[in-house]
Parts: structure tokens; sequence; C-alpha cells
């Protein structure tokens, strides 16, 4: 008897795409290191090297701790006022049609050049960084609320009139439960935007954080720094995204279950 | 009056009622003149700017990077989703990597890209690039996936050549799902264009600003901001106001 290698491992197997790809992308970054040399990109080994021996070092987790607390408070309000804002502006119809298309320039305007703005009102320190993180992660948030909400099935609120559910029951059994697939992917992309924002927060003017010790290894010709502290912020995002995106997906399953 | 343009009416108060509650604001010293400048004066330094000619030559270099990273995106962007399009099992594979594309802080490379080209306009290039190439594949991909069958068998009834039937069924059939693209890559292209000048660079629009801000030079750095705030928004405006033609005549047609 021929023992059949795990599905997962065959050709047409997910991990077996994964495997692949993360070997295409190795290789890419083996190639730009051959090219460029130690002066510009610490090769793929020597990265994983020094970004272990980096997360032991009280260093890094001083600036990473600065960076995930200014992330942590601007993902809060983002998510606290997004869908405040969305619930509202879903509700109201008018509201909601004057202000959709004015949310969706100031999403496609470069928001960075605000930043000078925000740190003259804020001073150079975390509420910058979290105001700047919130002003890019809340407009998705309120666009996914608004939709979900403008686009719940009117049945519904119908059949919670029908069955005199008190207000609280109609938001808790039908309206919640409605609009959460929605709401989760709105946070998914709120969650990218707002540590982008509170990176690119980091990159200019800070002397704290992730983004800092990105752009300090390069201004030191510390690349390998740079290199491990790209390498470590990349995983955590790409990770954090995989998490999110299958919560959103069985989101949708159960959705479309009931 | 009809209700979209009461719609649009109201979307104009909002935005001149913002406008004069903020000169207002600044003129009663209510907001700290050195955090912000009534808007009036940020349009006259912005007239100034112009005047005295010191803008054109950031506005020369933002506009030919973002032209060519715009340029470079939409090509090869398109060039892949259709590759990609082509070939199901690689497209299998990179689906996941097309959903979680833009998690990834890109700005983060932005650095290392200095690093590997010098402190140019390349390493501007690639960001914009980089960042706008994913938005035209996936619309790529999404237009080639609603070209309705019928309309291929048709062509295939009408005896087309391959390039005909792409030139006058396929791509008509998706130029809605390209045209999205092209106005995403466009926004994108711009947004990673000015991010990389504003934090590390010798020239061009997002560094003037930066260096008006560490020069303390408040007129200048706001007229600046509200000249790339305005462009960005007639650039999405206009586009935006294309593809609503586009739609219409379809619907018509």
């Amino acid at each position: 008897m021929t023992t059949q290698p795990p599905a997962w491992l065959t050709l047409g197997g997910r991990a077996f795409d994964g495997v692949v790809i993360l070997a295409l992308f190795v290789a890419v970054w083996q190639g730009l290191y051959a090219y460029a040399g130690d002066a510009a990109i610490t090769s793929p080994l020597a990265t994983l090297a020094y970004a272990s021996s980096l997360v032991q070092t009280a260093n890094f987790w001083a600036n990473a701790d600065a960076t995930l607390l200014a992330f942590f408070y601007s993902l809060v309000i983002s998510i606290v006022l997004g869908v405040a804002l969305g619930l509202v502006l879903g509700a109201r119809r008018f509201a909601g049609d004057v202000a959709e298309p004015m949310l969706v320039a100031l999403y496609t305007v470069p928001k960075v050049t605000l930043y000078p703005l925000i740190l003259l009102i804020f001073g150079l320190g975390l509420s910058a960084k979290v105001a700047f993180g919130v002003i890019h992660g809340v407009i998705p948030i309120v666009l996914f609320t608004l939709n979900a909400v403008k686009n719940i099935n009117p049945v519904l609120l119908r059949t919670a009139r029908v069955m005199r559910l008190t207000p609280w029951q109609t938001v808790s059994t039908v309206l919640a439960p409605a609009v959460m697939p929605e709401l989760i992917t709105g946070v998914r992309v709120g969650f990218s935007l707002t540590m982008l924002g509170v990176l690119i927060g980091e990159m200019f003017a800070s002397q704290r954080g992730l983004g800092f010790l990105i752009i300090n290894g390069i201004s030191l010709h510390n690349v390998r720094m740079t290199t491990a502290v790209i390498l470590i912020v990349v995983t955590f995002a790409i990770v954090a995204n995989g998490l999110l995106l299958w919560v959103d997906k069985r989101m949708y399953r159960g959705a479309a279950g009931v | 009056m009809s209700r979209q343009a009461a719609i649009g009416w109201t979307r104009v108060a909002v935005i001149v009622g913002f406008l004069a509650a903020l000169e207002i604001l600044c003129r009663m010293k209510v907001i700290n003149p050195l955090t912000l400048i009534p808007p009036s004066e940020m349009a006259m330094a912005l007239w100034g700017l112009f005047v005295s000619g010191k803008i054109w030559d950031d506005i020369a270099q933002t506009f030919s990077t973002v032209a060519l990273a715009f340029v470079f995106s939409v090509t090869v962007g398109f060039a892949l989703g259709a590759l990609i399009h082509a070939l199901p099992r690689v497209r299998r594979a990179v689906d996941p990597l097309l959903a979680s594309y833009y998690s990834i802080p890109f700005f983060v490379f932005y650095p290392l890209l200095i690093a590997l080209f010098g402190l140019n306009t390349v390493p501007l290039i690639v960001i914009g690039f980089v960042f706008a190439t994913a938005a035209m594949v996936i619309s790529t991909l999404n237009g080639l996936d609603r070209v309705p069958r019928v309309m291929t068998k048709t062509a295939r009834i009408l005896r087309l050549s391959p390039a005909q039937a792409v030139m006058q069924v396929t791509l008509p059939s998706a130029a809605p799902y390209l045209f999205t693209g092209l106005k995403l890559a466009l926004a994108y292209s711009f947004i990673g264009v000015i991010a990389g000048e504003f934090i590390l660079s010798g020239g061009g629009l997002g560094f003037s600003i930066a260096y008006a801000y560490n020069e303390f030079d408040n007129q200048t750095m706001y007229a600046l901001m509200m000249f790339v705030l305005v462009i960005a928004t007639v650039m999405n405006g206009a586009l935006h106001v294309w593809e609503q033609r586009l739609l219409k005549r379809r619907t018509r047609a």
C-alpha cells in the first residue's frame, strides 16, 4: 500500500501555494541583496538572525511598546468614532447621501500632508501619532458601517416591529447581527490603515517607535536594523490581517447560513 | 428642487460653512495663528507662491513622478491582471496575497528603497508603483470576471479573431472596472509619491511641506497643503464625473 502525502502538501494544496510564494519572495529578496550588497540591504538569513536577537533587547521593546500603545489608542478611537458616525449617517438617509462622496474624497486625499497641522495642534508625541492614526483608520470604518446600515433588509426591521421587540432586543437580535459582517470588514481595513498612519507618523518627526527605528537605521547607516524592523512589522501586519480575514469569512458564512 | 440637487447644495453648504467657521475662528484668534492660519491667508500665500514662481519646480517634479508611477502601475497592473486571469492555477495561489496586499504598511519599505536606489526620484516612483499596481490588478481581474458569457459566445459565433474579440467585446465589457482601476491607481500613486517626498526626499510638494514645517514657515506650509488637497479633490472629482458619464452611456445603449 502506498501512503498518500497529506493533502496540504500536494500540488493542489493551499499550504503548497503558500510555500511557493514564500520561496519566490525569499528568492527576490536574495536577488536584491546580491545586486545591492550589504550597504543597502541585509540577506534574508542575516535579517532573520538579527531580528531574533533584536526581539530580546529592551531597546526594541521600548520602541515596540510606544508603537503598540499609539496603535491601540488610535484603533479604539477609530472603531468607536467610525461605528458611531456610520450608524448615524446610515440611519439618516439624507445626511448619509450628503456625506458619503465627501468621505470617499477624503479617503483618496494624501493625508500625509495634514501631519504638520496635527503636530501643531497636539505637539510632538503620543497624541499626535494617535490622531494621525485615527484620520487614516476612521474613514473606511464609517463607510463600511454606513453601507451596512443603509442596506439592511427593511423586512427585518418590520418583522422586529411585528414581533414587538423592545428597542434593545431589536438592536441585539436583529440590527447588530445584520451589520456585523460588513463592520468586521471595515475594522479589518481600518486596522491596516491605522497602523500605516501610526508608522508614517513615527517616520516623520518622532523619537520613539518602530517607524522611528526604521528611519533612524537609514540615517545612521544601520541597514541591519532597518531591514530587521521592517521584517517584524510586515510579519505582524500579515498575521494580524490573516486572523481578521479568517473572522471576516466566518462572519459571512454565518450570515449566509441564517 | 429635486432630491439630488438638494444633496448637492447641502454638500456645498457644508464645505462653505466649514471654511467660513475656520476663517472666523482664526480671525477671532480662538485658534492660535501659530497653529492654523485663516483659509483666505492660505489662498493668498498660494497665489504668492505662483506669482514668485517658487512652486513650479515642485509641481513639475511631483507630477512627473506621479505620472511615471501611474503609467507603470497601470500597464504592469493590467498585464499582470490579464495574465493571472488566464492562468486559474496561478490565480488560486495569488488570491490570498491580493486580499491581504493592502494590509502591508508599504511605506516602511521606503527607507530601504532609498538605500537601494539612492536619494532621487526612483524610490518615489517605485513606492507609488508598488502602492498602485495591486489596485489595477484587482480591478482588471474583476472586470475580466464579469464579461458576460453570452458576449464571449457571440464573439465566437461571429467568428471574430482573438484580437477582434478582445478589442470589440472583452475590453468594452470590462471597461467600467478598468476605469475604477485607473482611478484608484492615480489616487494611490499620488498618495505614495507625496508621502515618500514628505518622509525623506530632496524635492517636490511633499518635501516642501515638510521643509516649511521645519522652518516654521506656516504661510508656505498651509498654502502647499491647500494646493495638494484641492488638486487631489479636483482630480478625483473629475474622474468621478467622467465615470458617471461613461456609465450613463452604457445603460442607454
